[in-house]
């Protein structure tokens, strides 16, 4: 018998039967529903999570100095070297970073090195703006990845040349010189301040918008101040941050940002190898260390998918729940039917075409079931995705996923009444009451 | 003393029913066997209109379901239409089952929730003959039994002599080689009873189907061409002695 003939008569049984019908369905509806509303949650949890994280880099490794010490196999750390203050031969040097980017070459695409000058007030007359100035080298300024809304960027050349320039935000230009500003009449205005008994004094190369997600991400921390007049950035050239703070070049800690092709935790663990065997071997109180963050996002993003999993294995209980139910009503359905099935059998139906058309009606209810489960538990999924400020978008995973295991879920728990029904023996049957 | 009783039509063609020395055991519990039929012999013509008379724990019953292949006989053989059926498999013997026999039960058996017109189409169904075709047999069917103008009603729509007249047009589906009707009139009241008798003669007569009827009513047999009489698993001789017999210890 035909397939097609075999799923309309199901469908005509299902219709004969409404309500039963749907009170078996309800079971693999909810099952399904609530398992891909979880899905759709915890997608759109790991990805908002995992895109804040990524954007913070995970390609960056973070290196600094750190007592000297070993590690033992219970992971208790034991200092071996000396215990006194850092003076300058321990700190990093550019002659470090040159040996690293030759001996790593494609491994390390940038080196990103930082050094903090000042906050507080920079003022105008009556006006200020509360900015903190920070040297960068170019790398380093990349990394931040500005909108530069006018002007344009520190150079190279004012990297070399040690240009006393600064890229200041939207927000200092708008404390300073009012809310209606023209950003541009700002250029080749100075960016003044005075912290302590110094006086910095830079000229305003660029203007780049402020972001409000990018910094306390970055700095994992609320804006400070109340809103209006809060603390920005002012970024000038690396060489010129180290004259002011009269060190020479010397550095306390550096990013390293790995090659698109790199593992970086493999590459931390190397480098920080590299510089102790190089530079620190000697030293009788500190050595080098990395942080990579790649290993907690990694971590998290494992954390998270087990969570996820978990949770969907609860929620898959209720799916059980439900395929028993299909079961359930099958086999009385099955009963109630037993004259039926003998009068299919002296009409010449084979026990193949007796089980095909219970596993179908079953198949059928559950295909149903999880259609509308899954349209169901996307709608919810997406619900409570926006409730929680999440983006949620129904994969195709799921609904591949949810019509596959219901058309399973019919199977399974259509084959063992299927089977009962194809046994049952013709003679009796017919005379069963 | 099982006894061939001889066809009345001519023997030139070749019988649809050939049945020899069948016998028929049931095992009930381990040790005790009770043997329903002792070795019947039967030989039914093309065409036959033919009445199975027994009382009830005669056998009728064991006999139908093996003449209808239902059932297997523990020995002897059965060659419907020239083809030995007691080996074939269950599968074969559900085809065989669907083409060349059509049961009409007591209690109709229609299947509920299912249009007259969808009831005479399952057996099409089963046999693979594809929509358009099914729809116009069972409506050239529906009329033949009179039932045009019940076509899309379910069985719970029917009262109990339109359902045997659905059934019968069901059984007919598949042009099979004989209808196998089993106390067809059983659950009828005798009016009724005879307008569906009516028709089993109609199609006799007219179309030529060999019928077979069961029953325990010598009355409704005697309408029928030829009378095989079963008792305690074998048919007897005298049907007119076995009748009178019956009726004293009835009384």
């Amino acid at each position: 018998m035909l397939l097609s003939e075999n799923i309309k008569m199901a469908i005509h049984q299902l219709k004969a039967n409404k309500l039963r019908t749907f009170l078996t369905m309800l079971g693999i509806i909810i099952g399904i529903a609530s398992v891909i509303a979880i899905i759709t949650v915890g997608d759109a949890m790991t990805k908002s999570v995992m895109n804040s994280l990524n954007s913070m880099g995970t390609n960056n490794i973070e290196f600094y100095l750190t007592s000297k010490s070993t590690t033992d196999k219970d992971g208790n750390v034991e200092t071996t070297g000396v215990e006194r203050d850092m003076k300058d031969s321990d700190y990093f040097t550019d002659k470090m970073m040159t040996s690293l980017k030759d001996s790593f070459g494609d491994r390390i695409a940038g080196i990103s090195l930082s050094a903090e000058l000042a906050n507080g007030k920079a003022t105008q007359g009556q006006k200020y703006a509360r900015i903190a100035i920070k040297g960068l080298n170019s790398y380093a300024l990349t990394q931040k990845k500005l909108t530069i809304l006018a002007g344009a960027p520190i150079s190279d050349r004012d990297q070399n040349a040690s240009s006393k320039v600064a890229l200041v935000s939207d927000r200092y230009v708008q404390n300073m010189y009012g809310q209606n500003a023209d950003l541009k009449s700002v250029l080749a205005k100075h960016v003044e301040m005075v912290s302590g008994s110094s006086y910095y004094s830079y000229t305003i190369v660029g203007v780049y918008k402020y972001s409000e997600d990018q910094n306390k991400m970055m700095t994992g921390e609320a804006s400070n101040g109340s809103g209006k007049n809060l603390q920005t950035d002012c970024y000038i050239p690396l060489s010129v941050a180290q004259q002011a703070l009269h060190s020479d070049a010397l550095y306390g800690d550096f990013t390293v940002i790995a090659g698109t092709t790199d593992d970086a935790t493999q590459l931390k663990d190397d480098i920080s190898k590299y510089l102790n065997q190089h530079f620190y071997e000697n030293n009788d109180a500190y050595m080098a260390d990395g942080y990579s963050m790649q290993a907690d996002i990694k971590q998290s993003g494992e954390m998270m998918g087990t969570l996820k999993l978990a949770i969907s294995a609860i929620a898959a209980i209720s799916l059980l729940v439900g395929g028993i139910g299909v079961m359930n009503i099958m086999v009385v359905s099955i009963t109630e039917r037993t004259r039926e099935i003998g009068t299919r059998k002296a009409l010449g139906a084979t026990n193949r075409s007796i089980k095909m058309q219970f596993i179908i009606e079953a198949l059928v209810i559950c295909l149903i079931g999880g259609i509308i489960g899954m349209i169901l538990g996307s709608v919810i999924g997406i619900a409570i995705s926006k409730m929680i400020g999440f983006v949620a978008v129904p994969s195709i995973s799921s609904v591949v996923i949810s019509l596959l295991f219901s058309m399973g879920f019919g199977v399974f728990f259509g084959y063992y009444p299927a089977s009962k029904a194809a046994k049952m023996n013709p003679i009796d049957a017919l005379r069963y009451e | 003393m099982p006894t061939n009783i001889k066809p009345v039509t001519n023997a030139d063609t070749s019988p649809v029913i050939d049945m020899t020395g069948i016998k028929k055991s049931f095992y009930i519990g381990t040790k005790n066997e009770l043997e329903v039929l002792h070795g019947i012999d039967l030989t039914v013509m093309p065409g036959e209109f033919l009445s199975i008379v027994g009382q009830s724990g005669s056998g009728k019953s064991t006999l139908m379901n093996i003449i209808g292949l239902l059932d297997k006989p523990t020995s002897g053989s059965y060659i419907l239409n020239s083809s030995d059926i007691s080996l074939d498999s269950d599968e074969d013997t559900s085809h065989i089952r669907n083409k060349e026999i059509g049961f009409v039960f007591q209690t109709y058996n229609l299947i509920p929730r299912m249009s007259a017109l969808k009831n005479i189409e399952l057996p099409m169904l089963y046999a693979g003959v594809h929509g358009k075709a099914r729809k116009e047999r069972a409506e050239e069917l529906l009329e033949l039994v009179g039932m045009t103008e019940r076509m899309q009603h379910t069985p719970d729509e029917l009262s109990g002599g339109q359902k045997q007249r659905v059934a019968i047009a069901r059984a007919l589906s598949n042009n099979p080689s004989i209808i196998l009707a089993d106390e067809p009139t059983g659950a009828l009241d005798s009016k009724t009873g005879h307008v569906i008798m009516d028709i089993f003669h109609k199609l006799n007569e007219e179309k030529g189907i060999t019928v077979v009827l069961i029953t325990h009513s010598h009355e409704l047999a005697s309408e029928t061409q030829r009378i095989v009489t079963l008792s305690d698993g074998l048919f007897i001789d005298n049907p007119e002695l076995s009748y009178s017999d019956n009726m004293t210890k009835g009384i």
